[in-house]
Formats: C-alpha cells, sequence, structure tokens
C-alpha cells in the first residue's frame, strides 16, 4: 500500500512547465528526500499532495485514494491525514505559538480545552520550545518558527508528513535540531514523508543515522546500523526540469556518473 | 485579445469567489469571533474620518450653494439642498470612497501578506476554507457597517451644514433644520442606505479577492493594495449611477 502516488503528472504555470510525466510512489513508512534546484518543481509537488493545487494532467493519490478533480470540502477529509512544515513555517502571525499548535483542534471543535492544552504541552516538549507558549512568531527566531511548524504540523498524529526546505537558511545547530526531529518522526512515529530540500547535510544525516528508545525512554541517535528499517526506508530522487533524473538509495546516489547529480552533490 | 481574455478570466474569477463566499454563509461552521472583530475594526474604527468627511462636505456644500441660492433669493433652501444631496448622494459615495481606501487597502494588504507568507496555504492545509474565515467575515462586516457609517456621515453634514448657516450666513436654526428634515422623503432614506448596503459589498469583495490574488512577495502586496484601492473606488462610482438610475425608474 502507498501512502502517496503520482502518475504521469503534468502541471505547468502558463508558459513556465513545473512538472513533466512526473512519476513518484511514496511507500508507508518510507521517506523520500526529494532533492533540485530552486524553481524544479519540488513545492509544487507538496502542494499538489494536498490538493491546494490540481496538476493539467494525470493523477494523484493519497493512501490510494485518488484526490485529483476533489473538491474543496471532499479535500478537507484528506488534508486531516497531512501534515506539512512550511519553507518560513508559515504561522499564523495574529496567533501566539501556543494558538498556533491549538489551530487545528480548535477548528475540529470536538476537543476539550484540557484535551487541547495537554496536546499543546506535549508537541511544545517534543520541539523543545515549552517556554514560548505565549510569544507571537514575531518574536522567534527562524529556526524557532520552523521548530513550532513541525509541531503544529505533528497535532492529530498525521500519517503523512511533507516537509518544505525545513533547513534552508539555518544555522548548522538547528538544522542539526530539525534533523533529529525528522529521524525521530521516522524511526519511532513511523511517518511517511516527503522531505524537500537542497541541503546535502540533511542528505547525509537522513541517510546515516537513526533513533531508538532506550530502556529509560530517552532517545538515542545512532549510525552504522545498516539493516535499520528507517535507513533502509530512505530513498532519493533527483528532480530536474520537472522529471526524475535519479531514484534509488544514497549510495547509489553518490555513486551515480551523470555529471547533474554530481554538479549537484559536490 | 490576450487583454480581453485577462479581463473575462478576472470577472469570471471574482464572480467565482462571490458566490463562494455567499452560498458559504450558510453552511457551518460560522466564525462569529471573526465577523465581530471585523465589525469593530472597519465600523468603529473607521467612524472618526467619516465624521470629519461628512462634517467639512455639509459646510463646504452650505457654503458653496448659499451663494447662488441667493442670487434666486431662496437662501432659506440651503438646509433642504444640503440635506438632500448629503442623503441621497454625497453621504453613500464619499462615505464608501474612505472606508475603500481605509478597510478596501487594509483587507487587501492583510490578505496579501498572509499569501506571500505561505499562512493561507497553511490554513487550507490544516482544513479550514478561507472564504469562510477570511473572507465572509470582511464582507458581511463592510456591508453592514457601510450603512450605518453613512448615517454618522449624514448627520455630521448636516450638523456641518448647520454651523456655516448659522455663522457665516447668519440662517435661523430651526429655519435650517425643519427645511433640512422636512424635505426628506421615504423614497430618499432607501436610497440613501441601500446604496452603502451594495458599495460595502463590493468594497470587502474586491479587497479580498486582490488580496487572495497577490503574486510575486512583498512588491505583489503593494500592488494589490493599489489595485484594491483603485478597482474598489472605480466600481462604487460605477454602481452609484446604475442604482441612482434604477431607483429613478421604480419611483
Amino acid at each position: 500500500m502507498s501512502a502517496i502516488r503520482f502518475e504521469n503528472v503534468y502541471k505547468s504555470f502558463g508558459e513556465r512547465v513545473v512538472l513533466r510525466n512526473f512519476n513518484m510512489e511514496v511507500q508507508k513508512g518510507e521517506t523520500k528526500v526529494v532533492l533540485g534546484e530552486g524553481g524544479s518543481g519540488k513545492t509544487t509537488l507538496l502542494r499538489m499532495v494536498l490538493g491546494l493545487v490540481q496538476p493539467d494532467s494525470g493523477q494523484v493519490f493519497v493512501e490510494d485514494q485518488e484526490i485529483t478533480g476533489l473538491s474543496e470540502p471532499e479535500l478537507m477529509n484528506i488534508r486531516k491525514s497531512i501534515g506539512i512544515v512550511f519553507q518560513e513555517g508559515a504561522l499564523f502571525d495574529s496567533l501566539t505559538v501556543g494558538e498556533n499548535v491549538a489551530y487545528r483542534m480548535r477548528e475540529d471543535a470536538t476537543y476539550s480545552e484540557e484535551d487541547i492544552g495537554n496536546t499543546v504541552h506535549r508537541l511544545l516538549g517534543f520541539i523543545g520550545l515549552e517556554n514560548s507558549i505565549d510569544r507571537f512568531p514575531s518574536e522567534l527566531s527562524g529556526g524557532m518558527l520552523r521548530r513550532v511548524g513541525i509541531a503544529r504540523a505533528l497535532v492529530g498524529n498525521p500519517p503523512i508528513l511533507l516537509y518544505d526546505s525545513p533547513t534552508a537558511g539555518l544555522d548548522p545547530i538547528t538544522s542539526r535540531t530539525i534533523c533529529e526531529l525528522m529521524i525521530k518522526l521516522r524511526d519511532l512515529e513511523g511517518v511517511s514523508s516527503i522531505v524537500v530540500t537542497h541541503d546535502l547535510t540533511v542528505v547525509t544525516t537522513l541517510a546515516s543515522e537513526f533513533a531508538e528508545l532506550q530502556a529509560d525512554q530517552e532517545v538515542m541517535f545512532r549510525t552504522h546500523g545498516d539493516d535499520n528499517v528507517g535507513l533502509k526506508n530512505t530513498r532519493f530522487v533527483m528532480l530536474k526540469d520537472g522529471t526524475t533524473v535519479f531514484e534509488g538509495t544514497e549510495e547509489t546516489l553518490n555513486h551515480t556518473t551523470d555529471s547533474y547529480i554530481q554538479d549537484f552533490l559536490t | 485579445m490576450s487583454f480581453l481574455y485577462q479581463v473575462l478570466n478576472e470577472v469570471q474569477e471574482f464572480t467565482l469567489l462571490s458566490y463562494r463566499t455567499v452560498t458559504g454563509m450558510a453552511r457551518k461552521p460560522r466564525y462569529l469571533e471573526d465577523l465581530l472583530i471585523q465589525m469593530d475594526r472597519i465600523g468603529a474604527g473607521s467612524i472618526l474620518i467619516v465624521m470629519l468627511t461628512g462634517f467639512f462636505t455639509g459646510g463646504v456644500m452650505a457654503l458653496q450653494s448659499a451663494k447662488s441660492l441667493k442670487a434666486f433669493g431662496a437662501i432659506n433652501l440651503t438646509g433642504q439642498l444640503v440635506s438632500l444631496s448629503l442623503v441621497r448622494e454625497l453621504g453613500p459615495i464619499l462615505t464608501a470612497l474612505m472606508i475603500a481606501g481605509r478597510v478596501g487597502s487594509g483587507i487587501a494588504s492583510q490578505l496579501g501578506s498572509m499569501v506571500v507568507t505561505q499562512q493561507i496555504d497553511a490554513m487550507r492545509a490544516l482544513g479550514t476554507d478561507p472564504t469562510k474565515k477570511l473572507v465572509a467575515p470582511r464582507v458581511i462586516a463592510t456591508t453592514t457597517m457601510l450603512p450605518l457609517l453613512t448615517v454618522v456621515a449624514d448627520l455630521f453634514g448636516l450638523i456641518g451644514g448647520w454651523i456655516v448657516s448659522l455663522y457665516t450666513l447668519r440662517l435661523n436654526t430651526s429655519l435650517f433644520w425643519s427645511t433640512a428634515l422636512r424635505s426628506l422623503t421615504y423614497n430618499d432614506v432607501l436610497e440613501g442606505l441601500s446604496k452603502p448596503l451594495v458599495f460595502g459589498f463590493i468594497i470587502g469583495m474586491v479587497g479580498c479577492y486582490c488580496g487572495l490574488n497577490t503574486t510575486g512577495g512583498t512588491r505583489g502586496v503593494g500592488r494589490s493594495t493599489t489595485q484594491a484601492v483603485v478597482s474598489a473606488s472605480i466600481l462604487v462610482i460605477i454602481a452609484d449611477f446604475f442604482i441612482s438610475k434604477l431607483i429613478m425608474e421604480f419611483r
């Protein structure tokens, strides 16, 4: 069973073609890292999974249900199983951090304020920003915005997560924190995800490290686990001019002879 | 050809957004809190500028018309002239133009910034329909608040006209008010209140449409803000002509 599937998708904005004859499948529990230079259609791809843009032709499936051509109310149901982390966080600037994280639950109107409070505290604890609950997005740094964005995406435990350049423009330490969050979600929660990025440290970190829960409930990050499920389930896709030029593991990515990919990696 | 296509496309998109907004109002969820906030910002927040606009418009009308009326020996009719032109025409249109400048631009720039920072995408991704959460409260607020603001403008216009009549034209207070109020018919008031209802809808809808169709970063926000004010003002003036004509036909 696949979490997300693209079949022969074509999309253009006016004269500019962003995706042509694009095929990709994300299995349940798989992490697909999509690489490509700016303007190669990566963000459009994520917006298409949510039904925020419709392809000109071809089909998109989420959890084996076709979402192309669905009406906005029907898409609302599909979107419940997807969390997305936007490039700059895209937090609502009129709401506090806590209200941003609580947004989805408040909209649902079936949760008690106590439930909402507990979830917000748990998620802000997960991203390590419990003290910022009453601050406004304008008071936070770029990395903090991104982390709150992750917390907001995790409300309702969606089985699918989409990351749009989650580490772009961040310092190495914050990048590392975000990578660790992604690894924890992949290995401990088993989410399926698409990570759109052009940051090569994300590639190497996701391909070489995995998270393990210790006996004392502490999370440990390890390398050298060739048979680890999380690492095996992390695969890479390279986009160029709207089509896939590479798909496979990190090892094959590093040993490819394609000059475009080699240029990109060096 | 491409220009014509573009115009038709804009008209189509605008009509679709209006249709979705109006039909969406009947369905749950309703964002009552957002509506009250918008009503406060748009209505209460605009009272001062509307008061000033009305007051000085009424004043200048008394000043200008008195000169011509005097030539015909009809200076006693100053009150009637001020009240009729204010209630039927100048009150609604000047209030609408002021609100298009203050509120239409505000709506367009706020929604435009939300578009360029992906907040609208985030909202849809989190399961909220922006036409219900953002557009509907703003359109309802402008549509309901503009008639009320127009009444405020009319009232302060009459006060302005009265003060000018009293101190510069040396007209009798009771004469001014009795001619001003007695000349108003039910139809005049109806015309004066139905116009801002339409104008309010136009201002809210155009502001939201321009805001939501922002492209091209912060520069785009500036562009759609300007576009919102210009389009709303022109549409208000065009609509004013046709509503006046329509009401005359039925009179």
